[in-house]
């Protein structure tokens, strides 16, 4: 793994929130690196950090100790490379808007002046929301989508700026179980050319298709996909989980999955 | 009919129509991106901000006539709803949880500043209920020459940070990470807004603001689904609230800024009913 330069590397980063500051930090001696083929899932209790972690990557926010480099250099002159899926609730949905606009948004950074996108941009968007299975829906207001294809779309937004990297943040909330089968493929397909670090809270999901789990909760602890087990999660959680045995054949070829990867005891 | 006959010989007439269109397009452009940003309630606080500044430049002019003699009410108007725009901009970066109690405050302050002043200020002032209550009637020329500076503002504005202020709409941390500077757009925007504020003034006054900047826009909103089209057709639907009614109600006893508000009203209400019945 040194042999390749990693796409992202934190060091030692320790973050706490102005309010609070370093007596209560949110992330402690955090330590990560993400490697050009990487398909991290992040998982953890609520509160552990986990989009306070992806925002420091981003360069939103910046930690009081520790480095980051991104791309091998400063976040926050790179953070127009890395495709960001927020949370569902950070886009507005009452805006007047359609898909298409919104995934034009993430070729923002490169043409900044001027009241439209020239076509090379507009081209570039299509071939995002082609990318997502979801170029039918590029005239349809956004308000109008449902969990799933509005995913699909907030992916195409972050392919449709050149990503070198993609974040997703809880990408399967509010999704349901037979969209979340088919988001689970299209990161799998993405994944063949693309760094992927994922935040989940469903432990089924997160084992059943990933490279590598990073635990936090405060502190990171990194597992391949298939040493994570009932006894790790159970750790981190303080023993308050009953979690369920998952089929996890798919964690490191990526392909052949059986139907239906999870949950099955 | 008796409105244009009488347009030949009044010119204020004209002017008033003149001062209605060009209000229209500065209020059917922003009305769609403060109903999008929701703030409707800070372009509330903006427009009370403005009184605080008409009350300022009446007692300065009405009390030092030698130095400061030459302020008109609309002067102060600006100054204060820039003044008010850029606070808002500048804490709502800050602390944005906070920020309703800042409007509420900056409402109920400008207001209570503009009453305070005007009464200290020697002589009849009447100017004040024009400005409260809007006064289409009586438009000059210097507040007609401004609205065309305000609508020139916002359309250049428009056409080089449209893409922007969309996305600072749609989603403000994805635009950060775009490179978009939020904190200056936002002020940028908000300045606008306060600036179609003072424009929207004359029209209607200041406590009727409210309904020229949303209702057009709403009512746009339940038609087209995209912010460009929702400008144009805000606008177009602006222009003829602020003219219709106001040719209609001419020569009777009712007060055309009324008019205006209440035609605006009816049509989003018709607007509503209209996609009900659709729907079923």
């Amino acid at each position: 793994m040194s042999t390749v330069d990693p796409i992202v590397k934190l060091t030692d980063v320790t973050f706490g929130y102005p309010s609070i500051g370093l007596t209560a930090p949110v992330l402690e001696d955090v330590s990560l690196e993400v490697v050009p083929d990487d398909f991290l899932g992040i998982v953890g209790p609520n509160g552990g950090g986990k989009t306070t972690l992806l925002k420091i990557i981003l360069g939103l926010l910046v930690p009081q100790r520790g480095t980051v480099k991104v791309f091998g250099t400063s976040a926050c002159r790179v953070c127009s490379r890395i495709g960001y899926v927020p949370q569902h609730a950070e886009i507005d949905s009452s805006v007047p808007a359609n898909v298409l606009d919104v995934v034009l948004m993430g070729r923002l950074g490169r043409s900044l002046w001027g009241p439209r996108y020239g076509r090379k941009h507009v081209e570039v968007a299509m071939e995002a929301l082609e990318r997502t299975g979801t170029q039918d829906l590029a005239r349809r207001p956004i308000g109008t989508l449902s969990g799933g294809q509005r995913q699909r779309v907030l992916i195409a937004r972050a392919l449709a700026g050149d990503a070198g990297l993609l974040l997703l943040d809880e990408p399967t909330s509010g999704v349901d179980a037979h969209m979340e089968h088919g988001l689970i493929d299209l990161l799998r397909e993405l994944n063949a050319s693309l760094p992927i670090v994922m935040i989940s809270h469903d432990i089924s999901f997160v084992s059943s298709c990933l490279k590598r789990v990073a635990c936090l909760n405060r502190t990171l602890t990194i597992h391949a996909a298939d040493e994570v087990s009932d006894a790790t999660v159970a750790e981190m959680y303080h023993g308050h989980v009953r979690a369920v045995q998952h089929d996890d054949s798919c964690a490191h070829s990526g392909a052949d999955r059986p139907k239906g990867g999870k949950g099955s005891a | 009919m008796q409105f244009f006959y009488d347009m030949a010989d009044n010119p204020f007439l004209g002017m008033g129509l003149l001062a209605g269109i060009l209000a229209s397009l500065a209020c059917g452009v922003m009305g769609p991106i403060v109903i999008a940003r929701r703030i409707v309630f800070l372009s509330g606080a903006i427009a009370h901000m403005a009184v605080g500044g008409i009350g300022a430049a009446i007692f300065l002019a009405g009390v030092y006539p030698q130095t400061w003699g030459w302020v008109q009410p609309l002067h102060g108007a600006v100054v204060s709803a820039l003044f008010a725009a850029v606070l808002i901009g500048v804490v709502h970066n800050r602390v944005a949880e906070r920020i309703d109690t800042l409007v509420g405050a900056l409402w109920a302050v400008g207001m209570a500043t503009g009453i305070l002043l005007i009464k200290y200020t020697p002589g009849y002032q009447t100017e004040l209920m024009g400005y409260l209550f809007g006064n289409i009637v009586f438009v000059t020329r210097e507040e007609v020459v401004m609205m065309l500076v305000v609508n020139a503002l916002i359309v250049v504005t428009m056409l080089t940070f449209y893409k922007r202020i969309l996305a600072i709409c749609l989603d403000q941390q994805q635009a950060q990470l775009q490179g978009v500077n939020v904190v200056w757009t936002n002020i940028v925007l908000l300045s606008l807004v306060a600036l179609t504020v003072i424009c929207l003034i004359q029209v209607v006054g200041l406590i009727l603001v409210i309904a020229l900047l949303t209702l057009p826009a709403a009512t746009a909103a339940h038609h087209v689904s995209r912010m460009a089209p929702m400008m144009i057709a805000s606008t177009v639907l602006c222009v003829v609230l602020t003219t219709v009614p106001r040719v209609a109600v001419y020569g009777t006893q009712i007060s055309p800024e009324s008019a205006i508000v209440l035609a605006a009203g009816s049509v989003y209400l018709l607007s509503v009913v209209y996609r009900r019945v659709l729907a079923r």
